[in-house]
């Protein structure tokens, strides 16, 4: 699979002090790819660099088999990008704005209308989308800013935290949306977050930098598959669910009434169900564990390998 | 055999990828002009946003309007002001147009991020920036040169003199050119520096005017005591006036605001002061919207 984005020991400095990219080599494969980090790791500063936006202080970078440094604004005809902050004048309307931006991307006026009621209707505005944008709540302001980067249909789009400030069910809406796009409307995704936890669900791929620097690259695949981590609760009899568990060949961790175990496959959730029941006991918790990927990281070694 | 019905049920026809024709920079820019000249008027936008441009409009219409009424019923012989001098003469709501519709162009963009859409796309910032300025130059322009049209017809309806108005309208449609270039940039510069729209708005006033006092009280003094040339000099304190210099030299007009330049060197002077205060507002402009770029 060819790459989408490949950087070569792109550095970005400001000023002496500073240092937002710290010779990173990352290499994006066509899905949906995560880019995680804490805040001021560097992911807006890369997004910024792959649009050719700003200039790397030294190494390299394509995107699209272009180089941001001579051809951004061929990048930018093929690209999408959905900013993190607040980018909507109150006083037009979602179509209004999204047309006149799919004209600045150089759609004739008739194509960048009709694409700009197609893009609206996927990002799943209908009525609303005749409203001024001031009255839109946060969830409904995402799907526009979404809308504008992909209305000029790019090959990819970069996503700047596009989760951000929205409740639990929006955010669900926004991740199931973005699958999407990678996989229906055939648009390759990099989206940036600060959670590790819910990116997993949606990537193919996930790019984790922390201080400017790689931290991990890999598929979502390989690294789900080592880690399917369950967490049981139960009421009481922890020992004895943890010793069936163990008879039936399930890898089981107790620490008093929370079991920690690696699902196999469904027929796990099985064999948990049927101690609970044969025991007679209360099942307090069965989840999925949230925060396995991002442990796997703090384990692995600086810039391994995926 | 029943069909479960589905009833107003919108099809999923799918994504549909875009496979007509992008073009390129010139459109885009192209676009930009008249939709920033559009928004200049308030065209495009809520109603509210028509109002201002609008009573402007016809507050420099009218007065012409009223001239041409007289011209027309009472059978002057000749117009009772040059067609160079009405822009100067209405300078208060030419500046207030300025004030107000400058932030319009470039405020909004940069308050609300807007910006960060735009340069997301195949567009420069020296687009953008040419972009705007033309839009700006052209509204002022069609702003400055509607009642200049109502002056001619009312000047041709009265039946003066044929030649001497048409030559006079087409030197106030060149003088109303350079005035709307001048001070297009220098409203855009100020407004892309002040975010905030109101903020825009009294600057652009107050330089606009203060510049304006200080130089016609600097001509005034001047004068007083004889010193004709200083006096001549005080115009190239204001944008106004230093336009209104270009027009004494260029189209042989009278000066309307202060004394007018001095002396043969003194129209050359007021021109390229004119172009290299373009120029430096431009360079303002592009260095605000570096600023942005690398925030």
């Amino acid at each position: 699979m060819p790459s989408l984005v490949v950087t070569e020991s792109l550095t970005k400095r400001y000023g002496a002090r500073v240092t937002a990219l710290a010779d990173l080599d990352v290499e994006v494969p066509e899905g949906v790819t995560g880019l995680v980090g804490a805040n001021g790791a560097g992911k807006s500063t890369l997004i910024k660099i792959l649009l050719g936006l700003l200039p790397a202080t030294s190494g390299s970078a394509r995107v699209l088999d272009l180089d941001v440094a001579t051809q951004g604004q061929r990048i930018r005809e093929l690209v999408g990008y959905m900013p993190e902050h607040d980018c909507l004048p109150p006083d037009v309307t979602a179509t209004e704005l999204v047309v006149h931006l799919a004209r600045m991307s150089g759609l004739p006026t008739n194509a960048a209308r009709e694409r700009a009621a197609d893009t609206l209707r996927h990002v799943g505005l209908f009525e609303e989308r005749y409203r001024p944008v001031g009255g839109y709540s946060t969830g409904m302001k995402q799907r526009v800013k979404l809308a504008q980067a992909l209305v000029h249909d790019p090959q990819l789009v970069l996503l700047d935290e596009p989760t951000n400030g929205l409740d639990p069910a929006g955010r669900d809406e926004m991740l199931r949306l973005i699958r999407r796009i990678g996989t229906v409307f055939g648009i390759s995704v990099v989206v940036t977050s600060h959670l590790m936890g819910e990116l997993e669900r949606v990537c193919d791929h996930v790019v984790v930098i922390d201080g400017g620097r790689l931290m991990r690259s890999a598929a979502t695949s390989t690294m789900t598959a080592l880690t399917q981590d369950v967490v049981v609760e139960v009421t009481e009899r922890g020992a004895d669910v943890e010793a069936r568990l163990a008879a039936a060949g399930v890898a089981v961790r107790r620490q008093g009434e929370v079991l920690h175990l690696v699902l196999t496959d469904d027929g796990t959730y099985d064999l948990v169900r049927d101690a609970v029941a044969d025991l007679g006991i209360g099942l307090v918790r069965l989840q999925r564990g949230r925060q396995h990927m991002l442990d796997m990281f703090r384990d692995a070694p600086v810039g391994a390998a995926p | 055999m029943t069909v479960p019905r589905e009833t107003g049920a919108i099809h999923d026809i799918g994504y549909r990828h875009y496979t007509g024709p992008r073009l390129g920079a010139a459109y885009i820019a192209r676009s930009l002009t008249v939709h920033s000249l559009r928004g200049a008027f308030g065209l495009g936008r809520a109603t509210r946003s028509k109002v201002v441009p609008f009573l402007l409009l016809a507050a420099m219409v009218v007065p012409a309007f009223v001239i041409a009424l007289v011209v027309v019923l009472g059978g002057a012989d000749e117009l009772p002001l040059e067609y160079t001098s009405y822009a100067v003469r209405l300078g208060a709501v030419l500046t207030i147009f300025v004030a107000a519709q400058s932030p319009q162009a470039v405020s909004r963009d940069l308050r609300f991020r807007l910006v960060a859409l735009y340069f997301a796309r195949p567009i420069s910032r020296a687009t953008y920036v040419r972009s705007k300025l033309l839009a700006m130059s052209a509204a002022l322009f069609g702003f400055l040169t509607a009642p200049l049209v109502v002056l001619y017809v009312g000047a041709l309806l009265g039946e003066l003199d044929v030649w001497d108005n048409t030559v006079g309208f087409l030197k106030g449609v060149a003088g109303a050119a350079m005035f709307a270039v001048v001070l297009a940039s220098v409203g855009l510069a100020i407004a892309a520096w002040t975010p905030r729209r109101g903020i825009g708005v009294a600057a652009i006033v107050t330089v606009l005017t203060l510049l304006g006092g200080i130089s016609a009280i600097v001509s005034g003094v001047a004068e007083e005591q004889g010193q004709d040339t200083l006096a001549g000099w005080a115009g190239l304190i204001s944008p106004v006036s230093i336009v209104d210099g270009v027009q004494v030299w260029l189209l042989d007009s009278s000066a309307a605001v202060v004394a007018g330049p001095p002396g043969t060197w003194g129209g050359p002077v007021f021109a390229l002061v004119a172009v290299a205060l373009v120029a430096a507002c431009y360079l303002l402009l592009m260095r605000r919207y570096r600023a942005v770029t690398d925030a």
